[in-house]
């Protein structure tokens, strides 16, 4: 089974502090801008941007937390239901500028399931997409607006994002040949 | 962690850590009750149907809140207008409504172990909301829920339950899910209504109700079930107030830690007075909106659960 380091923790620190810039260039600073990192890892990565942006700034963005399970559109489909945790949004979203925050950008169903669970907190004037890593292989007609890395895929392969937060490890990113069986545990 | 179980039937069947996972699941649909929209999409296009043989307002209403936050269909049935009324056994009127492609049923009824008949027979799943004087597995998760909320923790909790223990469900649920989790129960009621042989399931047996109310963090005081003391269990409703009613005197010798529950609907005056049922102890109402973030958890868990 090959593995192949595709981004090291330097990379990834100047892939975060690079989006940073990019969101405030695009949003003209930070006026009623909020981050909503995605559960597990895009918590992490909004965290990271919120520091970036502050070191930037110097002011604080609201940060949100989102868990999509009760949205995903396989819910049916798979054999033991996955662990729903909290969603953590403790400011009105309504009329903010919204930048959602994921890992792997992959078929875009995450995606889509976080905007349904978005609107049901409320009304955002927009909603951007930052992720770390996107990885091609697109379902839905969904794009991001900031992408830490492109990373061309084939589908049998497996894209793995490590941070320290919440893996306990040096951040990483790594592309493996996985066995096709696995593929159905990634629906998502 | 994972779910495997098709129905929720009690907590006698259940694993420590498949409590823990209900309790874990919980929460999270406790943040969807709090927010303008209360629903999301998790059960859409499943039918979940109620039907109740015995009275029931809160329960029934907490189920079908749960389902419908769930985003699932519900229907209603009450026994009195359904057709076992006109003799129709209770297989047979959970076959019928089955047959329009239910996906999980809701019961209570009188007699216990009614829903172990319905689960072998049926292939939808079965929640157990009250069978008989044997289980009620959700009430005991919420008081569980409410508990672990309250005190972060259910390991090395002291909780008494005080009242009616031989007709109690709620009592034996809870006993099955605190002792699994590792709370200490202690029961306390007249001796009239002390189930013999208690003891073999963990539990400690106390007839005076001041010092469990002393030793305990919290005490469940059941609604004494005037419908089932036809058999002289009790010299007079008086007496049983005075000796195992709960009121402020009696908790303010125990102290101001103590916290007071109760299942609903209560007898005030008797099993609790006013005074405590509406005081600073009490987290009754909590206990009730706690009820239908548990339910969610169940239904939203039971319902995913492909059995072959």
């Amino acid at each position: 089974m090959a593995a192949v380091k595709i981004m090291d923790q330097e990379a990834i620190r100047r892939a975060v502090s690079r989006m940073s810039h990019e969101i405030l260039e695009k949003n003209k600073g930070l006026e009623r801008l909020a981050l909503i990192g995605i559960r597990t890892r895009g918590v992490v990565l909004a965290q990271r941007l919120k520091e970036a942006i502050k070191s930037i700034e110097g002011a604080d963005v609201p940060t949100g937390i989102l868990d999509i399970t009760l949205y995903r559109d396989d819910l049916t489909l798979v054999a033991t239901k996955p662990l729903v945790r909290e969603t953590l949004i403790d400011f009105d979203i309504t009329g903010m500028k919204i930048v959602l925050v994921d890992d792997v950008f992959y078929t875009g169903r995450t995606i889509r399931a976080a905007l349904d669970a978005l609107v049901d907190f409320g009304r955002p004037a927009t909603i951007q997409l930052a992720v770390l890593v996107d990885r091609g292989h697109r379902e839905l007609p969904i794009r991001a607006d900031f992408v830490g890395k492109n990373i061309p895929t084939a589908k049998h392969q497996d894209v793995q994002v490590i941070l320290g937060e919440s893996d306990g490890k040096t951040d990483e990113v790594i592309l493996r040949d996985s066995p096709e069986s696995n593929e159905a545990a990634y629906l998502i | 962690m994972s779910w495997k179980h098709k129905h929720l039937l009690g907590l006698q069947d259940l694993s420590r850590q498949d409590i823990e996972l209900v309790l874990e699941t919980a929460k999270s649909f406790k943040e969807v009750s709090s927010r303008d929209i209360k629903k999301v999409p998790a059960l859409r296009g499943k039918t979940v149907v109620t039907l109740f043989f015995e009275a029931s307002t809160r329960t029934r209403i907490s189920f079908e809140l749960a389902a419908k936050r769930l985003s699932a269909d519900t229907l209603n049935i009450a026994a009195s207008v359904s057709s076992t009324s006109k003799g129709e056994t209770l297989l047979d009127t959970a076959r019928n409504i089955e047959a329009m492609n239910v996906d999980a049923m809701v019961v209570r009824h009188s007699s216990s172990g009614s829903v172990f008949l319905l689960a072998e027979g049926l292939k939808c799943s079965i929640v157990n909301a009250g069978d008989g004087c044997r289980e009620h597995p959700t009430q005991a998760l919420l008081d569980m829920f409410t508990l672990q909320e309250k005190f972060g923790r259910i390991e090395g909790l002291k909780v008494g339950i005080v009242g009616d223990i031989l007709h109690s469900r709620v009592a034996r649920s809870n006993i099955w899910g605190l002792t699994k989790l590792g709370a200490k129960v202690t029961v306390c009621g007249p001796a009239t209504l002390m189930p013999r042989g208690i003891e073999a399931m963990g539990v400690e047996v106390c007839y005076d109700l001041k010092k469990v109310l002393k030793q305990s963090d919290a005490v469940i005081a059941l609604r004494l079930q005037k419908e089932r003391q036809q058999d002289k269990f009790l010299p007079s409703m008086r007496e049983y107030s005075r000796l195992f009613g709960l009121n402020q005197a009696k908790l303010n010798e125990a102290g101001s830690h103590l916290i007071v529950m109760h299942p609903g609907p209560t007898n005030r005056g008797l099993e609790l007075s006013a005074e405590v049922a509406d005081g600073p102890q009490s987290v009754i109402l909590d206990q009730v909106t706690n009820g239908v973030a548990v339910r969610m958890a169940a239904l939203y868990l039971v319902l995913g659960t492909k059995t072959e």
